[in-house]
């Protein structure tokens, strides 16, 4: 006992030291701290993100969320903070951290924050919040600081589906989603209408990654869905699954498939397959928030963005010429110039 | 005597042990450790907002905490956490959003912790029971548990449960809303004191009590306690089963003082992170409380200085806590 | 005169306790030397040092030349031909003997594991020792006994200098223990050194050349010429020996039976176990179980106990059917149970004195769903001065006391209770130095004087000769023999016992 006790104590002593020496040379080492900007003036706003499940390099959601962020910065002179949360119990608290610094602007990008921002825009009523993909959660009015952007995804998604469907070799495509709730509901309804509206008798396989909020973030599966697609006859498939999505998009590689991206341009994650990408301009709306707090017109409520506000769309470039053909290019922007001008009506669900 | 003097060493360490580790993650991600750390004790010790963070955090890892702990105690481990809190948290928030109006406040609480405490109690219970009238390894158990607490839950959100577009419940009355405790614009709220008493009221129980005696002698030694006439196998069943309402406390707490309704994922990863807590606090039922508070801490500072060091680093720096603990802990046994 | 075999000084303590003081030893080659002592006064400690198992703080070793203590290691004692034999045995049980001895020194041949050269080496062995075994036998198969003569055959293949062996016969009959000390005598006679370990005197006084007394870590004496037991036991103990155990009055031919076990089936785990036991024990009588260890006792008790279930027939106490009763039921009725393996089931070893002593007590400690601590701490102050439990600390912890406090630690929480009806004891005293038998004995005999029926599972037939009114002997799970009244003190009953033990007829 007596020897076990000189040993454990020199333990301590031991750990002591090794403390003391990586506080001394990590702070000599590390680079020095940016000096909140002077000169060049204060910040024109201090504004914060909290990311959704799938974190900053989803390359997908969150990621253009991010540029629109980083774009801000660097144009509108503001100064930034980002976390991502680790897990569930986590996103509350990360939104808390940033509204109790009283920043300018909150951003939650994600549906799963809607109930936190609505609280939290309750209990700090001199910061603004905003959230993409914003769901209300009861009959209320969401809190005049709270602007709630949303996105008809259903009409970005008709014509992505019509562009399938006018593609397709095998008139059989598929839609791999990510977690099934209503918002994802929305792309698969729009997709399905947009291929059945071209080519009726095609048909259209539809999977989900899961019921949880990993689904977003589950590669492996995503994979294993797009390839039970593809080996079932589709030979385009659409997918809204966040960081899912890369699984899709490797299994299109694998079988030389075309594969529909989403969110962002998702062209140069394989050039080879992807056919085009339902664009949602989150980055836009990012910047939008953040140019109008600093021009002061900031202001609540619910605003959706469609084919019409830019807010979603597809992508036709010279990238992706190789593998969508001008006629279907044509036909498309044609379909888009309906759905704006309702003479078509797309579902939403 | 030997054991405090044991359980401050093993604290010790922990910390130091996890501060070197962390130290090397942020050298490592380009931060410094010095300004790091201070940063992390400034957010979280060192305001009020940020103190009643620490405090939220910590309350329902005292409930898990002692989830693990008192059926560690009588020699079962019970990682079917995570299950009983979802299980308790979705039949509170049902169940209080389902309370007439008008009911007063301290009964709408009382009714909505109590369905809480049973529910998780409960799935505790059959643990318990699988475990040892069936001779089903309580491990095991929960994993099933847990796994099917979850998707039943879910599944009944999606079916009937969840509002409109969202992932969680109707909001529950405010008469069963616990009241916060006013720390600056921070979610702590009564449950924080409820979870001080509940952590005392459990010390008194296995200090004092023929139960918490039965639980302490069955879990150091089963065989003499048995032989002795203790009713052992009751007794580890009633010790899954407080533990179940335990964890069911913590499904409570989020209910009725954060969220105010049952939401998908509400308070997911709590129930495992209890196990570092017990682990930690050596299943002393009020140790307990130290060490959820060092896990708030850890929590609460991890995203204080979120924005220097990557989001790993908290989960890393909680694993070490454990492994520490759990090294310490197979040396006693042995 | 030659440099012996081995000599060996030592100190070495584990925190505040003393577990050597300088003890010293020194073994001539050619020679069997008894290592005697109390439980507790470092023989075990001292030997194991010498093996390398051990270190130790201070002292010095050698082995025909110096050996460095600090660098000394059970690699190192082997290669010096130091081998050791345990009580309980190292055997594999789903090994053959031939792989077993072979195990971690394979022969090969061809780059393969030569079995046939195994065994031919584990027989060869075996014969220098004047022994016979099957090298193909499963050690699993084998009687305590046979394994353990066929382990003392493999160390002594590898142990050329000096065999230790460490209390080698607490778990053997008669019989076995004269085969046992033969192959011992026959090392010795090679050449060889041997430390018998041990602290009965009459194995002391059959086999050993040479007797060294170690007392609380010290060597407290020295003999290689003719010595008495009395003058080992004296020097074992510091003063003079306790008095003999005296038998209980004798109870009136009509006292009821108080424990009864009737045509009793308790199947061990694997197999055996208790096939068919009848036995009636009265009010104050003393009733003992003699048998090799394995022939259905251990079952036997824990069926009565109610501990393990009973497959066939009853078991009453004091008139009242306990045969599926709980624990906690035949307590009340006033069974006390002073378990085979105190560690297992007689003591909490984690966990202090006095809630040991509350863990048999709960009924007069309880108070509803609370337990009164005032009360365990007077109920614990009182049994621990009544009983010469040392230290007399109730926060100690259990595992911290010495076997022979241990075990009068279990005696007083069971047999010193109010309502005390019937007793069931399994080798109270093994493992316990005289001074503590003494007393454990004693306390048995009270208790019968009393009222108490008492049933003595025991091994040493000198226990059961001293204080049962009755002695049976159990063999392969049923009631070989019994011997009653005058035939117990006759000069022929521990050969008529004997016998029994070992399924002869006398």
């Amino acid at each position: 006992m007596y020897r076990l006790r000189v040993r454990t104590w020199r333990l301590v002593a031991a750990l002591v030291v090794v403390n003391a020496a990586l506080l001394i040379i990590g702070d000599a080492l590390a680079p020095a701290r940016p000096q909140p900007a002077t000169g060049a003036g204060a910040p024109r706003a201090r504004i914060g993100l909290v990311f959704d499940v799938g974190g900053k390099d989803d390359r997908s959601f969150n990621d253009v969320a991010w540029r629109g962020l980083v774009r801000a910065r660097d144009q509108l002179g503001v100064a930034i903070t980002t976390i991502e949360p680790s897990d569930g119990a986590d996103r509350e608290a990360a939104l808390r951290q940033l509204a109790a610094q009283h920043l300018d602007l909150v951003i939650g990008v994600g549906f799963i924050f809607s109930a936190d921002l609505e609280r939290l825009a309750r209990e700090f009523p001199d910061v603004a919040f905003a959230g993409i993909d914003y769901a209300p959660t009861g009959p209320d009015q969401p809190p005049p600081n709270l602007a709630g952007l949303r996105f008809r995804e259903h009409e970005g998604s008709f014509i992505v589906g019509a562009i399938a469907g006018l593609s397709t070799r095998t008139r059989t495509v598929g839609f791999v989603g990510g977690m099934k709730i209503p918002l994802i509901r929305k792309f698969e309804a729009g997709y399905v209408a947009g291929v059945k509206h071209v080519c009726p008798d095609c048909k259209v396989f539809s999977a989900y990654a899961g019921t949880e909020p990993k689904a977003f973030a589950d590669p492996a599966l995503g994979q294993e869905l797009a390839l039970a697609q593809y080996e079932g006859g589709a030979d385009i498939v659409f997918h809204a699954s966040g960081k899912t999505g890369a699984g899709v998009i490797a299994a299109a590689r694998a079988k030389g498939k075309r594969v529909i991206g989403v969110d962002s341009d998702q062209f140069h994650e394989a050039p080879c397959c992807v056919l085009t990408s339902m664009v949602k301009q989150v980055d836009v709306a990012v910047f939008d928030a953040v140019a109008d707090v600093v021009a002061g017109r900031f202001r609540g409520g619910i605003r959706e963005l469609g084919l019409a506000d830019d807010g979603v769309g597809f992508v036709a470039n010279a990238d992706n010429a190789h593998l969508l053909s001008a006629d279907v290019v044509t036909r498309a922007r044609a379909l888009a110039a309906d759905v704006i001008a309702g003479r078509i009506e797309v579902p939403s669900q | 005597m030997t054991g405090r003097a044991r359980t401050i060493h093993l604290t010790v360490v922990a910390l130091l042990a996890t501060m070197a580790v962390g130290s090397l993650l942020m050298i490592v991600a380009g931060a410094s450790p010095l300004h790091a750390w201070g940063q992390l004790l400034q957010k979280t010790l060192g305001e009020r907002q940020g103190f009643g963070q620490v405090l939220f955090r910590a309350t329902p890892l005292v409930f898990t905490g002692l989830a693990v702990a008192v059926p560690l105690r009588a020699g079962l481990f019970n990682i079917g956490g995570e299950g009983q809190l979802t299980a308790a948290a979705l039949a509170c928030a049902v169940v209080a959003a389902a309370l007439p109006p008008g009911l007063p406040a301290p009964l709408a609480v009382l009714i909505a912790t109590a369905v809480a405490f049973l529910a998780g109690a409960a799935v505790g219970a059959a643990t318990g029971a699988m475990r040892i009238y069936r001779g089903a390894h309580e491990v095991i158990v929960a994993i099933g548990l847990n796994a099917i607490i979850a998707g039943v839950a879910l599944w009944l959100g999606n079916r009937s449960l969840f509002v409109g577009e969202s992932t969680r419940t109707a909001t529950i009355p405010a008469a069963a809303q616990l009241p916060e405790l006013g720390l600056a614009g921070s979610n702590a709220s009564v449950s924080a004191l409820g979870a001080l008493a509940v952590a005392a009221l459990m010390a008194w129980l296995l200090a004092r009590t023929r139960v918490g005696f039965t639980w302490r002698m069955t879990g150091q030694g089963l065989d003499a306690a048995r032989a002795a006439g203790l009713p052992v196998d009751r007794a580890r069943v009633w010790a899954m089963t407080v533990a179940g309402g335990m964890a069911g406390l913590a499904g409570a707490h989020f209910v009725l003082g954060h969220k105010h309704a049952y939401e998908d994922g509400l308070g997911r990863g709590v129930g495992f992170l209890g196990i570092a807590v017990a682990l930690l606090a050596q299943g002393e039922a009020l140790a307990i409380i130290g060490a959820a508070l060092v896990f708030g801490v850890l929590g609460q500072g991890g995203l204080a200085i979120a924005s220097d060091v990557p989001k790993e680093m908290v989960d890393v720096l909680q694993a070490v806590v454990v492994l520490v603990a759990a090294a310490s802990l197979g040396r006693r046994r042995a | 005169m030659t440099a012996p075999a081995m000599r060996v000084r030592a100190s070495r303590r584990f925190g505040d306790c003393v577990a050597l003081a300088d003890a010293a030893l020194e073994v001539a080659a050619g020679t069997v030397h008894a290592l005697c002592g109390e439980n507790g006064a470092g023989k075990s400690t001292l030997m194991r040092v010498v093996y390398g198992l051990e270190r130790a703080d201070r002292g010095e070793l050698e082995l025909g030349e110096r050996i460095d203590l600090a660098r000394h290691g059970v690699a190192q004692a082997q290669a010096r031909g130091v081998g050791m034999v345990h009580q309980h045995g190292m055997l594999v049980p789903t090994l053959t003997l031939a792989d077993n001895a072979a195990l971690g020194h394979e022969p090969v041949r061809g780059g393969r594991y030569d079995r046939a050269a195994a065994a031919r080496a584990l027989v060869a062995a075996a014969a220098r020792l004047g022994q016979r075994l099957d090298p193909d036998a499963l050690a699993g198969d084998l009687t305590v006994g046979e394994q353990q003569r066929a382990e003392l055959a493999m160390v002594a293949a590898r142990a050329t200098r000096l065999l230790i062996l460490d209390e080698p016969t607490a778990l053997l009959a008669p019989r076995e223990v004269d085969a046992l000390f033969a192959m011992v005598r026959a090392f010795a006679d090679g050449g060889g050194a041997v430390v018998l370990v041990t602290h009965k005197l009459d194995e002391v006084m059959a086999v050993a050349d040479e007797v060294t007394v170690l007392r609380a870590g010290r060597t407290v004496a020295s003999w290689s010429a003719e010595v008495t037991a009395a003058e080992i036991a004296r020097a074992m103990i510091g003063g003079e020996p306790p008095p003999p155990a005296t038998r209980a009055p004798t109870p009136a031919a009509d006292a009821a039976i108080a424990l009864a076990i009737e045509g009793v089936a308790a199947p061990g785990p694997r197999g055996g176990g208790a096939v068919d036991v009848t036995l009636r024990v009265a009010a104050g009588e003393v009733v003992g179980v003699a048998g090799v260890e394995g022939n259905g006792q251990r079952e036997l008790a824990l069926a009565v106990a109610g501990l393990a279930p009973v497959a066939r027939g009853a078991v009453a106490v004091g008139g009242v059917d306990v045969t599926r009763a709980t624990v906690a039921a035949r307590r009340a009725l006033g069974l006390a149970h002073v378990p085979e393996d105190r560690h297992l089931h007689g003591l909490v070893q984690g966990a202090s004195v006095a809630d040991n002593v509350a863990l048999g007590r709960l009924a007069e400690v309880g108070r509803g769903p609370l337990i009164d601590r005032a009360a365990v701490a007077t109920l614990t102050t009182q049994l621990l001065a009544a009983h010469d439990v040392r230290p007399a600390d109730p926060a100690a912890r259990a595992g911290a006391l010495s076997g022979g406090n241990q075990q009068k630690l279990v005696v007083a929480r069971e047999l010193d209770r109010p309502g005390l009806r019937a007793v069931l004891a399994v080798h109270p005293t093994r493992g316990v130095d005289l001074a503590a038998s003494a007393r454990i004995h004693a306390r048995l005999r009270d208790v019968a004087a009393a009222g108490a029926a008492v049933l003595l599972i025991a091994a040493d037939l000198d226990e059961l000769l001293a204080l049962c009114h009755r002695v049976v002997v159990m063999h392969r799970g049923a009631l070989a023999g019994e011997l009653a009244g005058a035939a117990l003190a006759a000069p022929d009953a521990r050969a008529r016992l004997g016998a029994w033990m070992v399924g002869a007829t006398p």
